[in-house]
């Protein structure tokens, strides 16, 4: 027969399956329990009328067991659908529990309040919209990073951006990149001093307009424009005033043509830009000077 | 063994006179790894590697005098061999984009990139993470930053995505980035086009920011140029353009900086770089032989240089989807699967 206490010594003195001992204390895992706890009043299988509140798909439901059911275990729960509305479902809880022990019914009700509380709370973060959280199998993740540097090595990437790069330039994509055929552009250099030495000489003045005209093409070939842009624009004027500068100037501008050739060119271009700019802070004072001198000679 | 017993019989079966033959070959039938004994194994199987060893170097040094003869006679060297590599083996693709289609230039015109890439509207960044960013994120973004012009960052804060595409549409960009990180690291991103472009979603991985990579140079803040290599499919060619559409279509040939995107196997490698040509002085070798080709003593080659700059990671293309950002109702055009990596040789991109 169901004896209450007996169960309960049993239960708690030698073996409970539904208990769990934490640091905090002994919690009961089983489902029909009202407060979660392990306790004398709160065991459903210790109280032979116990009452709970379960939640199936987001409605709840009150299970009572009495004694007299308590020989089928089959029919030992009886349910009642809760509404959601939570006045109506106190209403619902005191309807049926009126005679019940009241510590049962408050802690039925506090826990009808606690799960009214979270079912609002879910479907707020449904709504919400959260990322979830997608795992990759660690066999999965190898094979790509192993597929990825295999796929590296084959590509050679620089070797290809070199030849693309190159390749735009033959099909002259690029109009105004000018840093390269140094030796082309000293050798006109070179060219053009000889001519002018020759026409020096006979004075024809036709040609030598027409040797600055290819200079300065030439010129603009060459190195950054960026450095050469206010030469450019000082050539311009100075080819109006004459000749002689020019001719200063390109042997000036050839040594330090050659000085820059000289440099090693496995530096990074880091350096190497410095000195480009360098040779842009050169030219223009050996032009400040040219200039100086000039109006020194004229004086 | 069975297998000698079996032969033994067949040969007295037939007694032809290749009695010799035969019995050599049913020698060499015997696997090395059918013996039990260890050291009798590993000394035959030795010997087979040293047998296999000379024969291949036999056969190159053949080859190398056929082709040094060909060269001296006739000058038609006999064909080199092509090794076989996985992307000569590639299984066929249907849908590789072909330089006549025609289909594929008006697909190209009814893009949404389109306004993009003619140039009709500039390109406009909006870059920003996932909600929670820490460590190498925001180093990324500022290298990012700096790669893409007229790029902004703006902070995620709660907000959910679809609310910042509907921001961004009304500040008039054309594409959000989105760099979502996973412990501590940059693990993905995704592109969005606006105003109803396609969402992209990329893994990220592979991450070596400018400070880690040996002389490093720094990016100046001219347009940059665009290579984008290998993509052939059809799903290529979109993803292609839709990180082209990112990048202004006027590029500023005198910064000389070059953006890569390199696409090998499916995976996208991003570089950045800055580069010079230059004339280089190559000497005449020992190749006395090839005098007839060669112009002079030296032989001056054009040649590109380039210095690194800026970040450096791969893309791994997970899923591409029609329209702005909706997982749930969205239409995907194209979703990673397992069951696409069974095949090596197959690629989508």
């Amino acid at each position: 027969m169901q004896n209450d206490d007996v169960i309960w010594d049993v239960i708690r003195h030698h073996h409970c399956s539904y208990m769990a001992k934490i640091q905090t204390g002994n919690f009961c895992r089983n489902p029909y329990n009202v407060t979660g706890i392990c306790n004398r009043s709160s065991c459903p299988l210790a109280n032979s009328r116990y009452a709970t509140i379960r939640d199936h798909d987001g409605i709840f439901y009150l299970y009572m067991k009495t004694i007299e059911r308590a020989h089928m275990p089959n029919k030992l729960w009886e349910r009642v659908r809760l509404p959601k509305n939570y006045m109506k479902a106190l209403e619902i809880i005191d309807k049926h529990l009126e005679y019940w022990p009241k510590l049962l019914v408050h802690k039925i009700k506090q826990r009808l309040t606690k799960m009214t509380q979270y079912r609002i709370r879910m479907v707020k973060l449904s709504k919400k919209v959260r990322e979830k959280i997608m795992t990759v199998p660690r066999k999965e993740v190898k094979r790509e990073s192993r597929r990825e540097e295999k796929a590296l090595r084959a590509a050679q990437i620089e070797n290809v951006i070199e030849k693309e790069l190159l390749e735009r330039l033959n099909k002259g994509v690029y109009p105004d990149i000018c840093n390269y055929d140094e030796e082309i552009f000293n050798k006109l250099l070179d060219k053009n001093k000889e001519e002018e030495q020759e026409e020096e000489e006979e004075e024809a003045e036709v040609e030598y307009v027409e040797g600055d005209y290819e200079l300065e093409e030439e010129e603009e070939l060459e190195d950054d424009i960026e450095d050469m842009g206010d030469f450019l624009k000082a050539s311009n004027f100075e080819d109006i005033e004459g000749d002689e500068d020019d001719l200063e100037e390109q042997p000036s501008k050839k040594k330090v043509k050659k000085a820059s050739v000289s440099y090693p060119l496995k530096q990074d271009d880091g350096t190497e830009k410095v000195t480009r700019k360098g040779k842009k802070v050169i030219v223009e004072v050996e032009r400040d000077e040219d200039v100086g001198n000039r109006q020194h000679n004229v004086m | 063994m069975a297998k000698e017993k079996k032969r033994k019989a067949a040969e007295e079966a037939v007694e032809g006179d290749d009695y010799i033959e035969r019995e050599e070959k049913k020698q060499k039938l015997i696997l090395a790894s059918q013996i039990k004994n260890k050291e009798k194994r590993s000394a035959v199987y030795a010997k087979l590697k040293h047998e296999k060893r000379v024969e291949k170097r036999k056969k190159i040094k053949a080859r190398d005098a056929a082709s040094k003869q060909a060269l001296e006679l006739g000058e038609e060297p006999p064909e080199k061999m092509v090794p076989r590599t996985i992307e000569n083996t590639r299984e066929l693709d249907e849908t590789v984009c072909r330089p006549d289609d025609e289909e594929l230039f008006a697909g190209n015109d009814a893009d949404e990139f389109s306004a993009v890439l003619k140039q009709q509207t500039a390109p406009k960044v909006l870059i920003t993470t996932c909600r929670f960013n820490s460590s190498r994120g925001p180093a990324f973004i500022n290298e990012l930053l700096s790669v893409i012009p007229n790029a902004h960052y703006y902070k995620r804060g709660t907000y959910e995505l679809k609310k910042i595409v509907e921001y961004a549409k009304n500040k008039e960009f054309t594409s959000i980035i989105v760099v979502h990180t996973n412990r501590r690291d940059p693990d993905a991103l995704l592109l969005i086009g606006l105003p109803d472009g396609p969402t992209a979603h990329f893994r990220l991985s592979n991450l070596v920011l400018r400070k880690d990579i040996k002389n490093h140079g720094n990016p100046t803040s001219h347009e940059p140029e665009l290579v984008l290599n290998n993509f052939t499919t059809r799903l290529g060619h979109r993803v292609g353009r839709m990180i082209q559409s990112l990048f202004p279509q006027v590029p500023n040939f005198r910064g000389r900086r070059v953006v890569t995107f390199h696409n090998q196997r499916d995976f996208i490698f991003f570089r950045h770089h800055r580069y010079v040509f230059e004339v280089k002085e190559k000497k005449e070798g020992p190749n006395d032989k090839k005098s007839k080709a060669s112009k002079g003593k030296t032989e001056k080659k054009v040649i590109a240089r380039l210095q690194e700059c800026g970040p450096r990671f791969t893309l791994k293309l997970v899923s591409l989807q029609h329209g702005t950002f909706d997982t749930k109702g969205g239409e995907f055009e194209w979703v990673h699967k397992a069951d696409m990596d069974t095949s090596r040789r197959r690629f989508f991109i």
